[in-house]
Order: C-alpha cells, then structure tokens, then sequence
C-alpha cells in the first residue's frame, strides 16, 4: 500500500478532516433549524393546530358516549336489526343516565346534537329530563313510554346506537345531503339537498370569476408588457392601487355604484337606456358577486400573467411576421402559446382566492350569490352545528390544497412574488 | 405593440386603436370605483349617488360631516384605536420570527427545506373562512378566543408568510461572501448580522412588514370569529356598517384608508428602488 492512503488528512489541530467538516455542517444544519424554530413553533400552535382541530371536530362524537356511559354499554349487546325495542335492563341504564345528565344540565346539548340526524330527538330528550327525576324505582320501560311514546319508536333506537361511536362520519354525510339510515347510505329527499348545489354553485361562480378576471387580465398585460418601461410603469400604478386598496373599501364601493338608487343607475336613467321605474338590479345576486369579485381578483391575475409576457422575447413575433405570418397568426401561434404558463398561473391563483372568499359575497351576493364559505361561517356562528361547520370547511380545504399543489407544479412555491 | 408603423394598414390602425379603447375601458373598471368614493364622501346628503348640487359644484352640495362623524362617533373612534392596538404587535410578532426564519431558510443546508417551507407559507393559501373556522374550535379550547392576544397571534401567524416572502426575496441575490469577510477581520456574528447583513435586506423586512401590517389592519373575517365586542376594528366597524345599517359615514373611511394606501404603495415602490440600486441593478 501506498503512504498516501494510509494517511489520514487531518486538520491543524489534528481531528481528521472528515469528521471536522461533519462536525461544520452540522453546526450549520443546526444553526439554521435553530433560527427557525421559532417561527415554526409559533405556526404550528396558532395555526396548524387549528386546522388539525378543525379536523377532528368533523369527525368528533364523543357527546353520545360522554353524555349517556352506561346506556351505550348497554346497548352494545342490543341488536337494531331485531325489529325489537330495547329490554328494560337499557331502559334503566338510559334513565340512571339521563339522572346524572339532567343534573349537569348536558341532556339538551346531546338532544340537539341528535337532532342533526333525527328530527324530533331534541323536543324528546328535552321533555323526558324534565320528567326523569320523577320516575320511580323499577320497571323504565312502562315509565319512558309514558313520557313520550317516541321511545317505542324504533328509529330513536337505530340513531342512538347509530351514534355511539366516539367518531362518525355523518358530518360528511350531511355535506354531500345524504344521511344514514337504517338500510344503509340513502342521498335525503329533494327538498332538504342545499350542500350539493351550493358547491356546484360556488364552482361555477368561481370559473365565472376565473375566466371574466383572465379575459380582462390578458389584454392589459399584454399591454404593459409591450409598452416602453416607464409608460407601463406608470400604468401599473393604475393596476397596484385596487391592489393595495382595502378589500372592504373595494365591497363598499361597489354597494355604492351598483345600488338600485347607486351611481350606475342613476347615469343610465340620466342617459336614458332605463327607465327610472325599472332600474336594473344588480346587487345581491349572482350579478353583484361577479362583478364585485373579478374587480377584487384582477390584480392577481395581471401581475403573473404580466411577469411571463415580460419575459417573452419579441423578436419571435417579428420573426414569424417576417416569414409571412398574418398579426393573428403571429400573435396564436407563436406568441400566446409562450403565455400559456402565465395563464395557468393566474387562473389557479384566482380560482384558488374565489373559491374560499366570503366577505364580498356576504355583502353584496345576497342569497343567490352565496359561496359554500358563507354556509361554514352560518354553521360556526349562527346554527352551532360546528361539526357540519368544519366537514364543509375540511371539503373546501382539501379542494384548495389540491388545486395549490397544481399551482406549485405551474409556477413553484418558492417563486410566489409580491408587488 | 410599440409605436404603430407608417405603412400599417387600414386594419392594423383600427386594432391599433381599437385594443387601447378596450384597454382603457379595463384601466377605467379597475381604478373608477375607488376613485368614485372621493368625492361622495363629501356629499352634504346622506346620499350614495351624486346629488344634483354636487354635479353643479355648489358648495352648498359638499361637505365634510361624514368626516366630521367618523371622527367624532365613539364606535368610530375605539375601532380606529383597536386597530391601532391590534395591527403593530401582529406586525412586530409576525416581522420578527418572520425575517430569523427567512434567514434560516436561505442556509445552504437546511432538513426538509420544501415541507418547513410549505408549513410555514399554509396561513397564506388556506382560505381565511377555514383559518378562521380552525382559529375558532381551537382558541376557545385553550381559552384565548374572544381576547386581545387571541386577535394578534391570529394576525402574526397570517402576516408571517409574506414577511418570508420578501425577505427570502432579498436574499437571493445576497452574496455571502461579505459574511465571510465580515467574519474574516474579526467580527462576531452578532456583529455581522446587524453591520453587513441587516442593512442589505432591510428594504424586504420592511416590506414585508408593509405587508404583515396591512393583512392585519384589512383583515376582517378572523377578527370577527375571534374578537369579542372589545376587539371592534375599523374593518369590522364597516363590514357590521355595510350589512346592517348602512351609513355615509363608511365613505369617509373608505376615503382615509384609500389615502393610506397610496401612502404604503408609494413607500413600497420607493424600498423597490432602494434594494435594487444597492443591489447594482438600475431601477425599474
């Protein structure tokens, strides 16, 4: 063997080279996580872990189990498909139950929470607590029927065994308007189904959006790019202003203009293309969201559509123009092809923002112009059925992060760019 | 697209012209219903549309009293303050861990760079509605819904992706070597970090603060799932105005905050200048 191999490159201090240049980089690897940790603790306990719970709660049913322990237990061993109501032995864990759950005063929430699935289950466990105090000793089974005769009902049984579980997927259930029942997975009848047709309709408006924001988008920045540096400059500005301007200044502005007593109508009655009996109606409805929307939105498809064309060279287009090509031709065949990756970005990058928007549909979409974002907010803060509230928002969620990952494979997440 | 040649045809000159009008008419859409607000907010009725006295610039048709309301009226005044109140701690929250981990991330070697990465940007891509559905569940198990610091930490982690944006930004075209050097002749890390390097990526740190700000200052949809009635800020105050009852008064704010707007945009286009002058580009 030759010496060379033998030896081992060593530093000054005499630690092998290797081992010290491993020792280097993981004292760089370190550094850096250690300067990052902090901002990433910080996401993940104010951000991350709610989404995390917000998941959870739309598969969370530990009420049913946590309300009423024993009579769960007991119905473990009932068999719903008997076509036979429960035995007395449930009926008396049912009744031992719902003692302990009336004092707590937790017997209404478990009702309600029922109630989602079963109509008529919140009156019937309201009105059985105000009597179970009084129930005597011995035989439930006579006494509960008395009270209400809905515990002879079969289909009260099937839904309570039905949601003893401590995690249901009938959340989900519920936002694509189907339910459980007895004979398996049925969509509800026509007149309750609202979830399926407002994501059709919130997919709709938001293709409305896309394609209106990308019909005006591409000639304006079309038109920037092609223009001289400090001409274009300066219109920008025209384009970065909207931008900047607070959404709810844009909203209310365009409450003002689009009014049945607003600017716009006041000018055409003025102008004389309407009369002033029949004014057009243009806000809370599909109309207002639209127009509203794709003022909002413009912006974010202009700035990517416009950094791809300012990147495409003109001398292709004088090119094909010199080898005979009509403007037309030139402009389909050579130059917009080379934008196509500026369209991809922008329309994933709109559709994306359209998709989850709320605020601007709640003020000027009323009921027709409403997305499946302002059906979430109604469930969290106004009917409390959080746990429909956070299935929609976990369809909703699932649909924006497989469009993002679109987005990333088009444009790149490291290569978002502001301003 | 330039300038139009001499020997154009009669169908080029009419696209030429043509494509402007349309252009112009998109720049009008974009820009007329901002500025159409100005001038209402100084109308003397308490009218949305302009009052036959405004079209004939009588003074008597203008008037300041919407301002006059928005800065007299208590409910005016304390969401102004809570915004005031809320905004710059989200900023300095969101500024801070913001520019440390924009600095880690711009390492050469970083474990699982593109998931951080990824982890890090989710507040920006997840529809608020959802943020704020999340936000909701879980601050009220851990008992900060409805508080002030529930309000501002919402802020700052909503405002930290685009602090990281800017400043990874500026990093990229950082060049290292001049830590090197820095470290070379002696100076400590500490040391390089404020002489050298802060001053190279100040004009993305305070862009992106520009921007943590604004998201904060604009951001509504949160605030009204986490606030309590002590949280009221200015966006909330109008979006409540603009739903229930609404008043002219909210024309005049919409007027100031389109004023701060200009303001921010101007600064802004002017930190763009800063950092590629001293970066040897020529300014746009």
């Amino acid at each position: 063997m030759s010496e060379a191999s033998d030896t081992v490159l060593t530093t000054q201090d005499g630690r092998p080279l290797k081992a010290s240049l491993r020792k280097a980089l993981r004292r760089e690897k370190m550094r850096a996580f250690l300067l990052i940790a902090p901002l990433l603790v910080f996401v993940i306990v104010t951000f991350v872990a709610p989404i995390v719970d917000m998941l959870l709660r739309s598969v969370e049913n530990g009420i049913v189990e946590e309300t009423l322990p024993e009579t769960v237990q007991a119905l473990a061993s009932w068999d719903p498909s008997s076509g036979q109501i429960p035995d007395e032995a449930i009926f008396a864990a049912l009744a031992a139950d719902l003692k302990v759950a009336v004092a707590e005063k937790t017997h209404t929430r478990l009702g309600s929470r029922l109630n989602y699935e079963e109509t008529g289950m919140s009156s019937l466990f309201r009105k059985t607590g105000r009597r179970v105090q009084r129930m005597e000793e011995g035989p439930y089974k006579e006494q509960f029927l008395k009270v209400d005769e809905d515990w002879g009902d079969l289909a009260v049984w099937q839904t309570l065994k039905r949601f003893s579980p401590p995690y249901t997927a009938g959340y989900y259930l519920a936002a694509v308007d189907a339910q459980q029942t007895p004979d398996g997975i049925k969509m509800k009848p026509e007149d309750e189904r609202v979830y399926l047709l407002l994501f059709g309709r919130t997919l709709f408006l938001s293709i409305m959006i896309t394609v209106s924001c990308l019909l005006l988008g591409y000639p304006i920045a079309f038109l920037l790019a092609a223009l001289p540096l400090r001409t274009s400059n300066l219109l920008m500005i025209l384009v970065l202003l909207p931008f900047w301007t607070s959404l709810l200044v844009r909203t209310s502005a365009w409450k003002v203009l689009l009014q049945q007593q607003g600017v716009i109508n006041d000018f055409l009655v003025w102008v004389g293309v309407v009369g002033d009996a029949n004014r057009l109606v243009m806000i809370n409805n599909q109309t207002g969201t639209i127009i509203a929307m794709t003022h909002i939105l413009l912006p974010f498809m202009i700035l990517p559509l416009y950094s791809v064309m300012k990147t495409i060279s003109p001398s292709y287009v004088r090119a094909a123009k010199s080898l005979g090509a009509t403007d037309w031709t030139a402009f389909w065949r050579v130059y917009f092809p080379q934008s196509v990756p500026g369209i991809g970005a922008g329309a994933v990058l709109v559709f994306i923002l359209a998709i989850g928007y709320y605020i601007t549909p709640e003020l000027v979409g009323g009921t027709s112009g409403i997305f499946i974002s302002n059906r979430i907010a109604y469930h969290i803060s106004s009917s409390l059925n959080w746990g429909l509230g956070a299935a929609l928002g976990t369809m909703l969620l699932a649909a924006v992060l497989i469009l993002f990952i679109v987005y990333d494979k088009i444009v790149g997440i490291d290569n978002v760019k502001l301003g | 697209m330039s300038d139009l040649p001499a020997y154009a045809s009669t169908g080029q000159r009419l696209w030429y012209y043509g494509f402007r009008i349309i252009c112009g008419l998109i720049f009008f859409y974009l820009i007329f219903p901002i500025l159409v607000i100005l001038p209402l907010s100084f109308n003397a009725e308490d009218f949305f549309t302009f009052t036959k006295a405004m079209l004939a610039f009588e003074p008597a048709g203008y008037s300041l009293k919407h301002y006059e309301d928005f800065f007299t009226n208590p409910d005016w005044q304390q969401a102004l303050t809570n915004s005031f109140l809320i905004a710059p701690v989200a900023t300095i929250l969101a500024t801070g861990f913001g520019t440390l981990a924009a600095i880690g991330l711009s390492q050469s070697h970083v474990p699982f760079r593109s998931a951080i990465m990824a982890i890090l940007i989710s507040p920006m891509i997840v529809p608020l509605i959802i943020s704020a559905a999340g936000m909701y569940f879980f601050y009220s198990r851990i008992g900060l819904q409805g508080t002030y610091w529930g309000v501002v930490l919402a802020h700052a982690a909503l405002g930290t992706p685009f602090v990281i944006i800017t400043v990874t930004a500026t990093l990229v075209g950082f060049d290292r070597s001049l830590v090197r050097a820095a470290a070379s002749m002696g100076a400590n890390p500490v040391t390089t970090f404020f002489k050298v390097q802060m001053p190279l990526i100040i004009p993305g740190v305070v862009s992106g603060a520009l921007f943590a700000f604004i998201t904060s200052f604009d951001e509504v949809v949160v605030v009204l799932f986490l606030g309590s009635a002590g949280q009221k800020t200015l966006p909330w105050q109008m979006f409540t105005g603009l739903r229930e009852q609404i008043s002219p008064t909210i024309l005049a704010v919409a007027s100031l905050m389109v004023a701060i707007s200009i303001v921010l945009l101007t600064v802004l286009e002017l930190l763009r200048r800063r950092s590629e002058r001293m970066r040897g580009l020529t300014p746009g």
